[in-house]
């Protein structure tokens, strides 16, 4: 035993070795614990401070449409109106061209013409040139991912400059020849819902585009291969094959751009208008709940009931973006566990 | 072999023609028809993105000078100016961010992924995660006005930093969960056969070899909390001073300039300095925002943890 205890090989673990392993281990375990905390404290403390002005306004806040700080009246049925007009509008926009270009990345086009131009040259066969369908999929998956990295205040600067002076003339025109249609009821005045939901949409594409490439990636072989077999086009096996078997992971990709666009701002407050209006037009000014907190909060100064309404506000914002997106990560969830069985 | 009595019995000829499909018909048509235009739309999807760059270099680079990097922003009257105080700002702010998550994210993936993967505790964690991950950077801002904020008493760096580390904590923390669970499992095996203890697995061969990845987290992290304007519009708000004067010493308990407010708060300003200023500023952003993103994705490219 004593001769054991001395081996130059090998030797149980000294107490300082056991004690900082104990140590380490518990650390690591109250971090973890210490994620849920602060999860928990986030949600408490917005609902703490909202406190006061749920008591005062109660459920009418949610159906009142002024907002009138010198009366103390309050109200965000204009502001949730416009976030979920603003966000559906997205994305419409958004996930018609998130599918597209997931699709095109997923079922190898670019790879295929990367391809037939190599063979052309009768290059196909170098090891260096055999990589280029794969690395040009890969450099245009990156490049709209890099959508996603521009800060959306930029979005906002660029939207300003360029995407409000292009929309002009065609929204005026469409205002004054087809005025009697609803979404075209009024003048484009410069900021509206559609700049607003056009930008929104070029930020929520990247999400739709990489979750959706990964659930179209995900969907065996096997099923393609047989839908060809039997004699269908390249489209009919996307539309009737590949699409229905990835939708559960599309949706769940397309329910989280929602909570993405929901909870957007810089954007938004720089592009919406923030007026107070409910207007089913196109072309109105409007608001948004993230834009309303990123106006008012910076005067709300320690005035308790006003800091209150704002945070009445952010809690109905939380409730809305937190509850899709449990959602969306739960019908992801789903649908990988789902695909696991084709495998 | 040739005449082997197993063989089967000859198949007729197929006629080749026969397979192929006419292009004529509706149903080859529609699969053209859709392929170019799915083609069409991925294309459209990067003029954004195209446009967004090009504007950047047209109306930012003409007007970026060295003083823009050492001047404090104009006011209305004044010429030239620069953000000089905005930039130190916000590498301030996120690197107070950085110390709170780094450590945190990292610890917590820590756990994750080696120490109780299947336990219960880990599976709400990964939860919290993915939910803050899809949490809206503005609630960030509006939870650390009510924690901090009113707590100190005042606007602050450190207030910024405590709303963008709530963002970047999700980012530094999957991510790291991801490559310290690439790690080839023969690797902490090995380790733990020659007798050293979990933690000195960890120390000494699990967290080095994952170390690419972590870092592609934190990277990409920065990269995020570099860019968000929301959550400091009312945490750190905005100051037209540098953060450290002679007179007053470091002034992290003050008002802070950051690029992204910067941008947002010049951008609707009326006087055409101000504007060339928001597009200098934006441009110095992007390209810091676009150069880390990349550094960080090619740090995962070819390492073990790939």
């Amino acid at each position: 035993m004593d001769q054991y205890k001395k081996s130059p090989i090998s030797r149980p673990p000294t107490l300082r070795e056991i004690v900082t392993d104990l140590v380490f281990r518990y650390t690591c375990l109250a971090f973890a614990w210490l994620t849920i905390a602060v999860m928990c404290y986030i949600v408490f403390e917005i609902t703490w401070k909202a406190g006061p002005a749920i008591q005062e306004y109660g459920f009418g806040f949610l159906t009142s449409q002024t907002w009138d700080p010198n009366t103390k009246e309050f109200g965000i049925l204009p502001e949730i109106w416009g976030t979920l007009y603003s966000s559906t509008l997205a994305l419409l926009i958004g996930s018609l061209f998130g599918v597209s270009v997931a699709v095109f990345l997923s079922e190898g086009y670019l790879g295929n013409f990367v391809f037939q131009v190599l063979k052309l040259f009768g290059v196909q066969f170098h090891r260096f040139w055999g990589k280029m369908p794969a690395a040009a999929e890969t450099a245009l998956k990156n490049l709209v991912e890099l959508l996603a990295a521009i800060p959306s205040v930029v979005y906002g600067l660029w939207g300003i400059f360029v995407v409000i002076p292009l929309m002009r003339d065609s929204c005026n025109w469409l205002y004054e020849n087809m005025g009697w249609f609803p979404l075209f009821g009024t003048r484009f005045e410069g900021t509206g819902m559609l700049p607003a939901s056009f930008v929104l949409a070029i930020m929520i594409l990247p999400t739709i585009s990489a979750i959706s490439r990964d659930a179209l990636v995900a969907v065996p072989p096997k099923l393609r291969e047989a839908s060809y077999g039997l004699g269908a086009t390249r489209w009919e096996t996307i539309l009737s094959v590949i699409l229905p078997t990835a939708s559960g992971g599309i949706f769940g990709g397309v329910v989280l751009a929602f909570g993405r666009a929901l909870g957007e701002t810089m954007a938004l407050a720089m592009l919406v208008g923030n007026v107070n209006t409910i207007k089913v037009s196109l072309f109105s000014p409007a608001n948004t709940l993230a834009a309303l907190l990123a106006n008012n909060f910076q005067e709300a100064g320690s005035d308790e009931m006003k800091v209150g309404v704002l945070m009445y506000a952010g809690l109905v914002l939380m409730a809305i973006t937190l509850g899709v997106n449990v959602i969306g990560a739960l019908i992801l969830q789903r649908a990988t566990a789902g695909l696991k069985g084709l495998n | 072999m040739a005449t082997s009595p197993n063989q089967p019995p000859q198949l007729p000829e197929v006629d080749i023609s026969r397979l192929e499909r006419s292009l004529r018909k509706p149903r080859a048509l529609l699969s053209i028809l859709l392929s170019g235009t799915v083609t069409i739309m991925t294309f459209m999807a990067l003029v954004p993105l195209i446009s967004v760059i090009f504007m950047l270099f047209y109306r930012g680079a003409s007007k970026l000078t060295w003083e823009n990097f050492t001047a404090l922003p104009p006011t209305v009257s004044e010429d030239g100016g620069g953000f000089g105080n905005a930039l130190i700002g916000t590498i301030v702010m996120v690197g107070i961010a950085g110390l709170i998550s780094v450590p945190f994210g990292i610890m917590s993936a820590i756990f994750l992924s080696e120490l109780g993967p299947t336990s219960k505790i880990a599976k709400v964690v990964r939860f919290c995660a993915k939910v803050l991950s899809g949490f809206p950077s503005i609630l960030a801002g509006v939870f650390t006005y009510g924690a901090v904020v009113l707590v100190t008493g005042g606007f602050s760096a450190y207030a910024g930093g405590v709303a963008l580390s709530i963002l970047m904590l999700p980012v530094v923390m999957l991510t790291a969960e991801e490559a310290i669970r690439m790690v080839p499992r023969k690797m902490k095996e090995a380790s733990i056969g020659m007798g050293a203890t979990q933690t000195q697995t960890l120390w000494h061969v699990t967290l080095p070899t994952a170390l690419p990845g972590i870092l592609t987290g934190v990277m990409l992290s920065v990269a995020r909390a570099a860019g968000e304007t929301a959550p400091l519009l009312f945490t750190a708000l905005f100051s037209n001073y540098w953060l450290y004067s002679e007179f007053n010493g470091l002034q992290l308990n003050d008002a802070t300039a950051s690029m992204a407010v910067l941008i947002y708060n010049f951008s609707s300003s009326p006087i055409d300095n101000q504007k060339e200023m928001a597009w200098s500023a934006s441009l110095v952003l992007v390209l810091g925002v676009l150069v880390t993103n990349l550094i960080g994705k090619s740090l995962s490219r070819g390492g073990p943890t790939r």
